[in-house]
């Protein structure tokens, strides 16, 4: 496998959406650094960025094991009764014969969120030791994109949309699932606000281990 | 302004776009792993503009059953109707139910459209190698990637109408083929955007030289 060559400054960046380079500036917590040239935000230092998305995550997850295991709607019409959970939505969808969007809302709604939850907390709770192993690394890489495709926030305005088109004509109870997951979109973006990928990053072991790589954890371990 | 701002890409630099470490690949090489995190390095995404197309473009073909095939089939005991979303829309529509309306009406009908236009507009404005409106440009595509996701709200509308009305004989909601084609632009949109590479809006301001994409 070819590797590139790290460069020896590691506070050179370029920037993301515009490709600029630039040096990032030394921040104190609370402090973000933004492209000059396109605005993008480049860096945020943040206080207690481990100790506090944790927290959050760990809560996150057992929200997440409660929102997936009991109802999140139920319905009383004229002496009947019906109930579904977030994964009945998509079961129902596969058996009414639409599996490929059966399969979009499991992933978007299930899975999705299991892994930003699961890779939040193998990624913080590695973030600790001095130099996390490079998987932590990988999870990293793939963070992103089950942050991306982790709908729960829209779920729960479609959720809310279904329930005041039915309320016209049943009764709609609001689930205990309900209230989990709409507990769980503020920790989530909680997280994702107080979160530093680059404070990680910084100590993560390389995936190549040259000397420059060493030089560079060393530097941002101190 | 083109000489003040320097790039990675001009420097014969690389940015990684997972864990954001500048990395100079081997000499005659277009690009090696990233030595932080291994991604396959390049100077700009690969055929950026080609697979953003081609999404776009499939996304503007399902835009169309989408919006004509019905998203719901209700059975009463009157009978059997089907609702497109548009239908829809106007169902929910009422003196206190608006607010709602607009909701649905905006994510799902007006949001991927104006994705659609706004990806397409980038896409050619990039290609003529507009060099005016850079700033305003890239907001779009932050725009667009930030409110894409939205448009999802409708497949779980529809998804959890259909689980949770299932009063048999009374009353039961299923969904119908049309949702399919919409997921389909959900998805189609989100991919279009994230294939684009933002950094082609900046590079005929910055270098009229190598283009790497």
């Amino acid at each position: 496998m070819l590797y590139n060559q790290p460069l020896s400054d590691a506070s050179l960046v370029a920037c993301p959406h515009c490709d600029l380079l630039q040096r990032l500036p030394n921040l104190a917590p609370r402090e973000s650094a933004r492209c000059p040239r396109c605005d993008e935000e480049l860096c945020r230092r943040h206080e207690h960025s481990l100790d506090r998305p944790l927290a959050l995550t760990i809560t996150a997850a057992f929200l997440y094991l409660v929102a997936n295991t009991v109802p999140m709607l139920s319905l009383t019409a004229v002496g009947r009764e019906a109930s579904t959970t977030v994964f009945g939505g998509a079961e129902h969808l596969w058996n009414a014969g639409l599996e490929s969007v059966a399969l979009l809302v499991f992933f978007t709604a299930v899975l999705a969120p299991a892994f930003q939850i699961g890779f939040l907390l193998a990624i913080l709770i590695s973030a600790y030791r001095a130099c996390p192993p490079k998987w932590v690394g990988t999870l990293l890489r793939y963070y992103p994109a089950a942050t991306t495709w982790s709908m729960i926030e829209v779920m729960i305005l479609g959720v809310l949309v279904a329930l005041i088109k039915i309320a016209d004509y049943a009764k709609v109870i609001p689930g205990l699932a309900l209230f989990a997951l709409g507990a769980m979109i503020f920790l989530l973006a909680a997280v994702q606000a107080g979160f530093d990928q680059r404070e990680v990053w910084g100590k993560v072991e390389w995936a190549e281990l040259g000397e420059a790589a060493v030089k560079q954890t060393t530097e941002a371990r101190r | 302004m083109s000489a003040t701002f320097p790039t990675a890409m001009q420097q014969g630099l690389q940015s990684c776009d997972a864990c954001s470490l500048l990395s100079r690949p081997a000499h005659g090489e277009d690009g090696g792993h990233c030595p932080r995190c291994d991604k396959q390095l390049y100077f700009r995404k690969p055929e950026s503009v080609q697979r953003s197309w081609a999404f776009l473009i499939a996304a503007a073909v399902c835009y169309i059953p989408a919006n004509i095939l019905p998203v719901l089939t209700t059975t009463t005991a009157k009978g059997s109707g089907s609702d497109t979303i548009l239908e829809g829309v106007v169902l929910l529509w009422s003196p206190t139910g608006w607010p709602l309306s607009l909701i649905v009406l905006i994510a799902s009908v007006m949001i991927p459209i104006g994705k659609i236009a706004a990806l397409a507009y980038l896409l050619v404005a990039g290609q003529r190698g507009s060099a005016e409106n850079n700033a305003q440009r890239v907001r779009l595509y932050r725009t667009v990637k930030f409110i894409g996701r939205w448009s999802m709200v409708d497949v779980f509308v529809a998804t959890f109408t259909a689980a949770l009305v299932q009063l048999q004989p009374l009353m039961t909601v299923e969904p119908a083929p049309g949702l399919v084609f919409f997921a389909a632009v959900v998805v189609l949109t989100m991919l279009a955007a994230e294939s684009f590479d933002p950094r082609l809006i900046w590079d005929s301001a910055s270098s009229k030289g190598a283009q790497h994409a």
